[in-house]
Formats: C-alpha cells, sequence, structure tokens
C-alpha cells in the first residue's frame, strides 16, 4: 500500500469515529432486542452483519417474536430498507471513477452515517483516493455494529424481565418516527399508518402491517400533493 | 415465549440481506443505466419512514391482547406518550429511551 493511501485510511479512520462510536448504544439496544426475541447469537450477529440496517433489525426482531411469516417479516425489511436506494443514487458519482472492485465493495457497507460523512468528504474533495478512504470510514462502523450486537445479547440476557427491556424497541422506534414527522404529510403518513395497523391489528401474517404502510404512504402523498 | 424457529430466522436474514445488498448496490453498479430516481418515486420514498414506523408500534402499544386499550391501565401506552414528547423536543434518542423507561418503570414498581 502506498503513503496516501495510507493517508487516506487513516483520514476516513478519524472521520468516522465520533459516528462509530455513537452508534454503539443503538447496537447495544439492538442485541438487547434479539436477546429478548429469543436469538441465538449467531443470528443477531449474522443479521447485523448481513442486513446491518437498524430500522429493519428491529422490525424484523419484533416481527420474529410474533411469530410472524417469512414472506411478512422479509417484505417488511425490504419496504424499510428501500431508503438505501437513495443514498446509492446519491453515492455513485463519487464511485464514478473507481474499478469495479470499489463499486461492488463499499456499498455494502454503506449506512445513513456513513452516507452523510462520505458525501461532505467528496464535495470537499478531502481525500485523494476516495475508494480507501470510504473504506476507513465504513468498516470500523460495521465492526462496532457486530460487536456491540453481542454485547448486547449478553446484557439483555442477563437482565430481568420484570424490567420490560422489551419496551426499549418501542421506545427506539418512538425516537426516530419524531424525527421523520415534522410537516403536515409526513404527520398524515404516521397518523394514517399507525391508525390502520391498529385497525388491521386481527389480520393473519401481520398483514395489517403491510397494508397500513402502503396506505401511510399514499396519504403522504396525498397531502403533500394538496399542499403544492 | 418461545424461540423463533432457526431455519425460519435464517431465510428471512439472508433475504433481507440479499434485497438490502441489491438497494445498496443499484445505482453504484449500474450508473450510467440509471440516472437517478424519478421524482414520485423519490417522494414516495420520503415518507416509507413515517408510515411503517407507525404501523409497526401503533399496535404494539396502543392494543393489549388484541383490544384496544387506550386507558389510564395501559402504562406502556402513557409511557409512550412521555418518550413521544420527550423526542419532539429534544430530538435525542438516549433521552427518549430514558424518559420512557423510567415513566413505565415509576408506573409499574411505585403506583
Amino acid at each position: 500500500m502506498t503513503e496516501p493511501e495510507t493517508e487516506d485510511i487513516v483520514l476516513g479512520l478519524r472521520d468516522g469515529a465520533p459516528a462509530a462510536i455513537g452508534v454503539s448504544p443503538f447496537a447495544l439496544f439492538i442485541g438487547i432486542a434479539a436477546a429478548n426475541a429469543g436469538l441465538t447469537a449467531s443470528q443477531a450477529a449474522g443479521m447485523s452483519g448481513l442486513v446491518y440496517a437498524g430500522l429493519s433489525q428491529l422490525a424484523m426482531t419484533d416481527l420474529l417474536a410474533q411469530q410472524a411469516s417469512v414472506v411478512v417479516i422479509v417484505a417488511t425489511a425490504l419496504i424499510i430498507n428501500l431508503r438505501f436506494t437513495m443514498y446509492s443514487a446519491s453515492i455513485a458519482p463519487h464511485f464514478r471513477q473507481l474499478g469495479t472492485v470499489w463499486r461492488w465493495l463499499c456499498p455494502l457497507l454503506l449506512v445513513a452515517p456513513v452516507y452523510a460523512i462520505a458525501l461532505n468528504a467528496f464535495e470537499q474533495d478531502r481525500a485523494t483516493h476516495y475508494g480507501w478512504y470510504f473504506l476507513g470510514v465504513a468498516l470500523p462502523m460495521w465492526v462496532i455494529w457486530v460487536v456491540g450486537t453481542l454485547a448486547g445479547m449478553v446484557v439483555g440476557a442477563r437482565i430481568p424481565s420484570e424490567w420490560q427491556l422489551d419496551f426499549v424497541v418501542p421506545l427506539i422506534f418512538i425516537a426516530i418516527l419524531m424525527q421523520f414527522v415534522n410537516d403536515k404529510a409526513t404527520v398524515a403518513a404516521g397518523l394514517m399508518g399507525g391508525g390502520v395497523a391498529v385497525g388491521l391489528g386481527g389480520l393473519p401474517f401481520n398483514l395489517g402491517l403491510l397494508i397500513a404502510t402502503m396506505v401511510g404512504i399514499i396519504a403522504g402523498l396525498v397531502v403533500n400533493r394538496g399542499q403544492l | 415465549m418461545s424461540a423463533p424457529d432457526g431455519q425460519l430466522v435464517w431465510v428471512a436474514i439472508v433475504a433481507a440481506a440479499l434485497g438490502t445488498w441489491i438497494f445498496r448496490l443499484s445505482f453504484v453498479v449500474l450508473f450510467g443505466y440509471l440516472e437517478e430516481i424519478p421524482p414520485r418515486i423519490d417522494q414516495a420514498l420520503h415518507f416509507i419512514p413515517p408510515a411503517v414506523i407507525a404501523a409497526i408500534i401503533g399496535p404494539s402499544v396502543l392494543l393489549v391482547d388484541g383490544t384496544l386499550a387506550v386507558t389510564f391501565d395501559n402504562e406502556r401506552l402513557l409511557a409512550a406518550v412521555v418518550a413521544m414528547i420527550v423526542a419532539w423536543y429534544t430530538e435525542e434518542m438516549l433521552a427518549t429511551i430514558a424518559a420512557g423507561l423510567l415513566t413505565l418503570w415509576a408506573f409499574v414498581f411505585l403506583v
């Protein structure tokens, strides 16, 4: 490896460190939720390492605990993760000058904080070799995510169930939900999504969840249209 | 509560991982064939998080054993409301989680 490439990796490590440390509590909660749902350590680590997307992992864990069908679990995870296409579209120009291996490898490590840091670095022309910089930012975060999950599994198993730590999962969802709800259209999406889900709560295979999501999206689009 | 079936878990993990990898790789690998996301689809994507998250937590907080429980007996609902207010004002995840858990514990252990 050449000098400039090492420098780019180190720069990536430094730029990414705060975010990597910042996701560790979230990873711990993912592990705790997995323990509460009855997942094994390898299943939890597998989900964190392979799916590597917190929101969808929480949803999958939740649904697995409810004995939902595999179709609904996967469909829900994929609907939640559709936003990665947005990150992909936005970051695609960065890889224009890099080779095939980089194009196939780097996006696998793409998550929201990595996206934000890499985008910023690209626009400021921070790194000479973008690929090595990207790895410096992205790899530690992935490692911490998996290790944090396992740590959470250990912690989760030792906590008494009277503490209702499984309630942490809806709380994380609430925290994230309020970040996304910031105008009339998103409020509509949330209200309709939640309302329809409660109304259709009795449907088998958690189909109510998927239908409610569709209705929520449509509600958001409608309110959005009405304001234009 | 029994643990979910091992095979089902791994099928779900691998299928979700494959799909998510495809999403992540999509525009990077196909760059040149796909220029950008059509604006209408982009707009729809924007509403997925609030819709799906609300759809997930709605039943878990408002339904107890399948029936609507919007009463003061539903401690989780009260804790969730407190958490929502804290989330709205602080936008801090740890503060939200702490507020929700503390409220729940106060009702469960003290009241």
